[in-house]
Order: structure tokens, then sequence, then C-alpha cells
């Protein structure tokens, strides 16, 4: 469980979120919309710390990561598997190096060990016989891929990603979503994923915070959300459900 | 002059970050012995191929500039040496790695910074600043030594070279020349001097890289001050270890 209680960031003059709180449970995938610049990505950076609040806290099951000092900090961080918008994997290290990187940092396993993880993770994300190839001769989704096996290598207890599927195609896009979800399932994760697609939405959105102009709007299930009478979120699913219904990309 | 008072704590920030201990011995050892490859093996051909026709010109020059009949041969094979340790081997050669190695180091961590790999290595409990860049200063701070005394052997090669070309002495005098009235100290105050330098070039490349905000435009302008900050620093510094040493 992660939550988040009311929560508030500043940068210099501009108030980026404003009073935000809401709860992650664990096992499910919980989604944050919203659309660009609504401040999506810097509250998931908020909640792993990578900023820090202006006001508010974070919390991590039984530990408030806002103030906790700086080994309870450590402890948490490597429980945590983050999944970046452009996959962020090191660029002159080969998928497997990548993979392999938080063993090699953290663990004391052998190299048969460390090897049978990594090739059991890939394989998790069907990516098979590409371990020597490096980031930059990967197609975009097979970098996301590739990065998920990099989040999970270590079994984390929670998994946060932000906008996993930007840059790729619809098809390719519910792949990595029903990715996300089976492994939230699986592992029994607590997911925090930040999107500003309908699709993924309809498909994975067990949990939904719906973000507008940094303060939270919305909160409910994909199921509730075409019952909701907020003006802004219905704008924005609207706006969605609209280019589906035209055909266009919707990049 | 409030920003760059700003700049300069914010480097001595990153510096502390980067001198933590590291944790896991292996790896950094496995980052060294890369960046050795990167840094210093790299930078070989470019230092040999500038310090032969360093040597060479530099012996020519003080070849030419010196007619009076009373001024024994010899002393042009001394300017040479003394030119190359002195001056050439450490400042110049330190000049022409800040723009090849202070770019490449700016632009390798910009470019980490704004796909967000540095952030990747945070989340995952790393001390990014230590784990990218004390290597990298390691690097050149133990084989810069080697580039400077290399750079002074092939450039006073490249001087006897000249000197058997063009004849303007007789190859007799320029060897007595070189070994004439030889300080070791002045090897001492060069390998300072390079040190020094590995350490201006190499953190204040990582400092623009690793700060940098935005993204592939950032990145190159990141890289340009790399440069002219390095350049700008080891020629300050080149003055003050000079006064300092040599006084
Ligand atoms: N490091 C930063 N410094 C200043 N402003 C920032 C920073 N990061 C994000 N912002 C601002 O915060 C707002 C929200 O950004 P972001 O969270 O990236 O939106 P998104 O919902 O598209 O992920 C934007 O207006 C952006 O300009
Ligand atoms: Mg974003």
């Amino acid at each position: 469980m992660i939550e988040v209680v009311h929560l508030s960031k500043n940068f210099k003059n501009q108030l980026v979120l404003e009073d935000v709180s809401c709860r992650f449970e664990r096992g499910q995938t919980n989604l944050i919309i919203g659309q660009s610049g609504s401040g999506k990505t810097v509250l998931l950076k908020c909640i792993v710390g990578l900023l820090t609040p202006t006001e508010g806290d974070v919390v991590y099951d039984d530990t408030i990561f806002t103030r906790a000092n700086f080994q309870e900090k450590k402890k948490i961080r490597r429980q945590i598997g983050m999944l970046f918008q452009g996959g962020a994997l090191f660029d002159s290290s080969t998928v497997e190096e990548n993979v392999r990187y938080p063993l090699d940092m953290f663990t004391e396993m052998t190299e048969e060990e460390k090897k049978e993880r990594v090739n059991y993770c890939l394989k998790r994300v069907n990516i098979v016989n590409s371990n020597h190839l490096f980031p930059s001769e990967l197609s975009g989704g097979m970098k996301k891929r590739v990065a998920i096996a990099r989040a999970i290598v270590l079994n984390p207890k929670y998994l946060l990603c932000d906008e996993p599927n930007s840059g790729l195609d619809p098809q390719t896009a519910i792949v990595i979503d029903n990715l996300i979800k089976e492994i939230t399932e699986e592992f029994n994760t607590t997911t925090i994923v930040n999107t500003h697609d309908m699709n993924s939405v309809m498909g994975i959105g067990k949990k939904v915070v719906f973000i507008f102009n940094g303060r939270k709007e919305w909160e409910g299930s994909n199921k509730d959300i075409f019952q909701s009478d907020n003006q802004a979120l219905n704008q924005f699913v609207f706006a969605n459900r609209l280019a589906r219904e035209f055909k266009t990309p919707e990049k | 002059m409030f920003r760059l008072l700003s700049h300069i704590g914010n480097y001595f920030i990153l510096l502390g970050r980067t001198f933590a201990p590291p944790e896991k011995r292996r790896i950094y050892y496995r980052q060294f012995i890369r960046e050795l490859n990167n840094i210093g093996i790299n930078s070989l051909g470019i230092v040999v191929i500038i310090s032969a026709f360093m040597g060479a010109v530099i012996t020519l020059q003080t070849a030419y500039n010196t007619e009076n009949p009373f001024l024994p041969k010899y002393l042009i094979g001394l300017g040479c040496r003394d030119s190359l340790i002195l001056e050439f081997s450490s400042t110049m050669v330190a000049l022409i790695l800040a723009g090849k190695v202070g770019s490449n180091i700016a632009s390798e961590l910009g470019t980490m910074r704004v796909t967000e790999q540095i952030d990747a290595l945070e989340i995952m409990g790393v001390n990014s600043a230590s784990y990218l860049i004390m290597p990298k200063i390691l690097a050149a701070v133990v084989f810069n030594p080697f580039l400077t005394i290399i750079s002074i052997i092939i450039g006073i090669i490249g001087g006897y070279l000249a000197v058997i070309f063009t004849h303007v002495i007789s190859p007799a005098d320029f060897i007595v020349g070189i070994q004439y009235a030889f300080i070791p100290y002045y090897i001492v105050y060069a390998l300072v001097k390079t040190i020094v330098f590995a350490f201006l070039i190499t953190t204040i490349s990582a400092y623009q890289g690793y700060t940098v905000k935005g993204g592939a435009l950032e990145v190159g302008v990141a890289s340009t001050r790399a440069v002219v900050f390095s350049s700008i620093n080891i020629l300050l510094f080149n003055v003050i270890l000079t006064q300092l040493m040599l006084s």
C-alpha cells in the first residue's frame, strides 16, 4: 500500500501539485490520469523521493517515507521498481547487463544465479535471444519490456510506471499494459501507473485518480468513470473517446 | 556574480557526494577500468600526434630565432626539452584533453540525466554521483601523468627528427642539449600540474553534465561549457601552481 497525504509541490513560484491525497492498494493496478502537464510525473517523482514535496507525506505500508531517515529510505528504495517514460536503460550496457545491474549492485548471488534470474525476468516480458543487444538496437516496445524486466528483477514490493505506453503503437501499448497488470497480480505488488491513455484506463484501471491542474479532481474505478458528472473528467474522457471514434492516431 | 557563487557551491556539494565510500568495490573497479580505457587509452593517439609535431616545431623555432653565434648550439635541444616539460606536455596537453575528454564526459552524463538514467540509478538506491563520476576522476588522475611522460618523450623524439631532416644543428648537439643541466624537479612540477588539471577537467565537466536540465539542446550547451570552464581553470591554476612551485 502506498498513501499520499496532503501533498503539495512548488517549483519556485509555480504551484504544480496542491493538497493531493490518495491511497493505492496492493495487488492491483492503480492509475494516475490527466492531460500532459497536469503534474503526474511530478507526483510520481514525489512518491519515490526523486523530488521532495513542499508539504505533505508519502507512506509506504508502515513507513512514513518523507520523514524516514537515510537507512530506512534506502531500504524502501530497494523494494521499488520504477519504469521511466523513455525506459531509461543504460546506453552503454547490453540488455542482459541492464537487467543484471541491480543484482550486481545489491545481491551476493553467484554468476549462475544471476544469469538464471535475468533470463527468467527477460522471458517473463517475452524478450528472448536479445541478451547481447544494446538499447539503441531495440524497438520502443522492446525497450519498455527490458525496462520492466529490470524493474522487477529484485522482486519489488512496489512498481511505479511513468507513461509506460507513451510513444508506442496502440497494439504494443495494450501488450505493455497487460504485462504490467499480470506482473502486479503475480508478484502482488503495489502498482501505480501514470497515463493519459483512455485505452489503459479501460483496460487495467482498477483504481483511477484523475489529476487536473495539480489537484485531485476525481477518483474511482474505470467502471464508474462514465457515470461521473465531473466536468473536467468528462472533458478528458470525451476527448479521448472522440479521438478513438474517429479512428485517428492519438499522436 | 551570485550565479557564479552558487555554481561553485553546487560544484563542491556534488564533489562531496562523489567522494562517498563505494557501495560495491568490485563494480566500481569495473567502472574504473572502463574509464581508464575511455579517458586514458583513447587519448593516447591524439597526445602522441600533437606532441611529435610540437616537439619538432619548438626545436625549429628555437633554432631559427637564435642566430647569435656566441650561443652554444646545444641550447636548442635544452630549449626543446624544457619547453615540453614545463609547459607543453602538461598545460597544452591538458587543454587539448579538456576539449576531448571534457566534452565527452559532459555529454555522456548530460544524456544520462535527460533520459532519466541517473534517476533510475537513484531509485535503485545507488549513489549516482559517486558511481558515475568517481571512476572518471580516478582514471584521469592515474592515467594522465603517463600521458604527460609519453608526451615529453615523443616531443623530444619529434624535435630530434626535425633536427635530422633539416640539419639546423647537428644531431649530436641536440643530444647534448637534451641532457644538459637537467632539473628533475621540473618533472615533479609537470606531474603535479597534470594531476591537478586532470582533476579539474573531470570534475568540472562532470558537474556540467550531471546538472543538465532539459533535453538534447541543453546537453550540447553543457558540453561546450565543460570545455570552456575546464580550459579557463587550467589556465588559472597554471599560473597559481607555477607561482607556488617555481618562485
Ligand atoms: N524540475 C522542474 N522544475 C520546474 N518545473 C517543473 C519541473 N518538473 C515539472 N515541472 C512543471 O510541472 C508541471 C507538471 O509537469 P509533469 O508532472 O511533467 O506533467 P505530466 O502530467 O505531463 O507528467 C509542468 O508545468 C512542468 O513545467
Ligand atoms: Mg509526464
